[in-house]
């Protein structure tokens, strides 16, 4: 397929559509951080983020936002709706998407050239996430494959770690009914601008195994960054820190002041 | 304004001349691909045409694109989908804007400079002079490449009519607002989009209009239906079908006494305005042919006929002009028509392009990042692996013309640099996988 000749593009483009997008700012900003934009992955929204990685990144001085994609958008219409996200903020963005999210991220980076890139858990390959939901939690996953809900278990999106309780809750927060295209497992477009990429996870997470995490970070030519006894969710896990904490490091790192 | 870069030898660092839309992509895809860049603008701000507060921008008050949004962006930041189908001029200069700052451009431009010449030195290497616009210095700076992309629309061309004519004659390029025309009576001179616009203002506003042509345009209307006619002219289709489409969708004057064009739809450049057919359809427009002279008050036109129009508008176009380099350096003729592969590349000298010179079926924007991002790779190709290099070069120099550029046109200036989008970008592409493949 050519990444040039754009018929589909040309000649039917995605309409706008609502897009809600939450931002937390740094008191100070300096203009030397490039933005974050936060990607939820099917089943949540950006509220993921704002229970506690946005406000963290914005006081460690990044302008962080998080963009819920227009309900019931398919793939194209979600990746479409966090290019135009991340080309209205001022300067050349960071996209860090989670679970499905890293999927429409992977998307939008043939369409934008991202300033670096991070895929969180990423379930780039459905059928293998599809196969592991099945394994860990058949009677919650079976419905969804004839067009229900998507139930989950607390084992299988939190780490131990996690009070049942907020688990609970949050679990009542997340209801997924998945549409194909976002688990099927076409060719991932040749990021644009070639931008530094990422992988970050957990090996006990129950969602995205362990060697998926490897074969995303060997697609964006690296290792993925782990994060032993945490669960999918690692923005909402209690030790939420150490993952973005060390996101930002790297970020820091990968792009340098100009 | 920043303060002056080094003197001196800019050692692998490359130069761009101008900082329009041609130039910013420029600057923004030979940064990504790792390039020091030095952009050298004259006027104190980016937009080149579509900064109407320029002296030299081209756009007029009532300018909206003719291409719409999806094919006029550039293909990696797109327009604001909330933005209309065809955005006004000042959208337009607000999203280059809205680009040099994302890509943070700012930093690698110098305003108020002028590029004044640009010699070949060895190595491939240049030496640029560049002048200072508010008048005096001028200093020489040596480059590793030389990115002209200083636009083909501010170079007004006026037609030569013997006699002389006592009334208001003014070039479109001067136009501004349609105050200009209220009360009077009005020829325009010149059928493309100018032209065709300023005859629709007119009518609008002037008491009566002319409007010469001196040969027959296909006209497109901007919508189909509710479509937007080139969404509807880009849908996936093998190359006979879209011309079909095309040829149900543009429409000849000559119902209303215009010459029949001299070639198929879309061959050349569309000329894009659904009003024209409205005006002449109420009688507001009388189209007439070529001017033959004129004396005192009177007009006379190729059939004879004498009017007396009070203002006379030429939108008789514009020619590229490359003051600052010698007409070999671009294989210029001597009407000044370079002769450059693809467009782009010079043939001569491998550290030497040319971006934006084209007249697409579909806006400029995305052909002049694609070929940005072909000079860059080149560029980086060449400094890298110069033993591959000339292995693309070979190959590219077998490229046949026609596959890219459209030759059965009518040979006069405005079809210089006639070229279909499709097939266009298609060499571009095959350009950039031969040099990736290339490994
Ligand atoms: C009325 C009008 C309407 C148009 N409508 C459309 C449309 O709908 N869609 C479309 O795609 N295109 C349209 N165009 C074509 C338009 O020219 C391009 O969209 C685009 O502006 C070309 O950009 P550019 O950067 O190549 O040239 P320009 O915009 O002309 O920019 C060239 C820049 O180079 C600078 N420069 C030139 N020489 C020097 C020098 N020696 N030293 C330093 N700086 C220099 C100039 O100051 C200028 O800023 C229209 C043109 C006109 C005239
Ligand atoms: N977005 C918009 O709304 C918009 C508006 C205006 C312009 N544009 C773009 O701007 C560029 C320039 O357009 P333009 O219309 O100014 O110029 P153009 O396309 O070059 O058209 C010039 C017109 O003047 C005629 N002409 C030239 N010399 C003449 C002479 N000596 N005597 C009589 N007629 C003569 C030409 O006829 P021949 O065909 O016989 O040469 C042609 O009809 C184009 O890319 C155009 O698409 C866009």
């Amino acid at each position: 397929m050519s990444e040039i000749l754009r018929f589909q593009d040309w000649s039917d483009p995605v309409p706008a559509g609502d897009r809600e997008v939450v931002s937390r700012l740094p008191e100070e900003d300096d203009g030397e951080r490039p933005p974050l934009l936060f990607v939820p992955g099917m089943g949540h929204g950006g509220w993921a983020f704002t229970e506690h990685w946005l406000a963290h990144a914005a006081s460690r001085g990044w302008p962080s936002h998080a963009v819920t994609p227009r309900p019931g958008g398919d793939l194209r219409a979600q990746a479409h709706d966090v290019v135009q996200t991340a080309a209205a903020l001022p300067r050349q963005t960071v996209l860090i998407g989670h679970g499905t999210g890293a999927r429409v991220v992977a998307r939008a980076l043939g369409r934008y050239p991202a300033r670096a890139a991070v895929l969180v858990s990423p379930v780039l390959d459905g059928w293998a996430a599809l196969g592991a939901a099945l394994r860990g939690n058949p009677a919650g996953t079976i419905p969804a494959l004839f067009g229900g809900p998507l139930r989950f278990s607390a084992k299988q999106l939190f780490g131990p770690g996690l009070p049942a309780e907020q688990a609970q809750a949050h679990l009542e927060r997340i209801g997924a009914r998945p549409r194909a295209e976002l688990f099927g497992r076409d060719a991932l477009p040749e990021p644009v601008g070639g931008p530094p990429t990422l992988v970050v996870g957990s090996p006990d997470d129950r969602v995205v195994r362990r060697p998926e995490l490897d074969k995303a970070a060997a697609r964006y030519g690296g290792a993925p960054l782990l994060f032993p006894g945490m669960g999918h969710y690692l923005m909402l896990e209690t030790s939420w820190q150490e993952p973005i904490d060390a996101i930002l490091d790297w970020l820091g790192k990968q792009t340098p002041a100009r | 304004m920043q303060d002056s870069p080094d003197l001196g030898d800019r050692g692998d660092a490359v130069c761009v001349v101008g900082a329009g839309a041609s130039g910013l992509t420029a600057i923004k895809n030979l940064r990504e691909q790792g390039f020091a860049v030095d952009c050298y603008e004259r006027e104190t701000s980016v937009g080149g045409a579509w900064n109407w507060r320029h002296d030299r921008s081209p756009v007029y008050a009532g300018t909206y694109l003719v291409s719409s949004r999806p094919l006029t962006e550039f293909p990696d930041f797109p327009m604001p989908d909330t933005w209309p189908d065809y955005p006004h001029h000042q959208q337009v200069l607000e999203y280059l804007e809205r680009y040099a700052r994302h890509f943070g451009l700012g930093e690698h431009i110098w305003y108020g400079m002028e590029v004044v010449s640009i010699v070949p030195v060895a190595d491939g290497r240049w030496d640029v002079t560049i002048r200072s616009t508010g008048g005096g210095s001028s200093r020489v700076q040596r480059y590793a490449a030389v990115v002209i992309a200083n636009g083909h629309n501010w170079a007004p061309v006026q037609p030569e009519i013997p006699g002389d004519f006592l009334g208001q004659v003014i070039h479109s390029s001067a136009y501004k607002d349609p105050a200009r025309l209220r009360g009077k009576r009005v020829l325009v001179i010149g059928g493309g989009n100018t032209g065709c616009d300023l005859a629709v203002e007119a009518a609008q506003h002037a008491d009566q209009v002319w409007h010469s042509t001196r040969r027959g345009y296909w006209f497109a209307p901007k919508y189909v239906g509710s479509r937007p006619a080139d969404q509807l002219a880009n849908e996936r289709a093998p190359s006979w079908l879209r011309r079909r489409r095309n040829r149900r969708v543009a429409a000849d004057l000559t119902r209303w006494g215009m010459p029949a064009p001299e070639h198929t739809p879309f061959e050349s450049n569309p000329v894009v305005n659904g009003l024209l057919p409205h005006y002449l359809g109420h009688g507001r427009i009388m189209p007439v042919p070529d001017v033959t002279g004129w004396d005192g008050t009177e007009v006379t036109l190729a059939d004879g006929r004498i009017i007396e129009p009070q203002l006379v508008i030429t939108a008789t176009g514009y020619r590229p002009r490359f003051d600052f380099a010698a007409p070999e350096l671009l294989d210029a003729d001597e009407h000044g028509r370079p002769d450059l592969h693809l467009h782009t590349f010079a043939r001569r000298h491998p550290t030497l392009a040319v971006v934006g010179l084209v007249q697409p079926d579909s806006g400029l924007f995305p052909i002049a990042h694609w070929q940005s991002v072909a000079v860059a790779r080149w560029l980086k190709l060449r400094a890298r692996d110069p033993e591959k290099a000339t292995a693309v070069q070979r190959e590219e120099s077998e490229r046949p013309l026609e596959s890219w550029s459209r030759r059965k046109v009518v040979p006069t200036r405005r079809y210089w640099f006639e070229v279909g989008h499709v097939d266009y970008l298609r060499a571009v592409e095959s350009l950039l996988n031969r040099m990736e493949s290339v490994k």
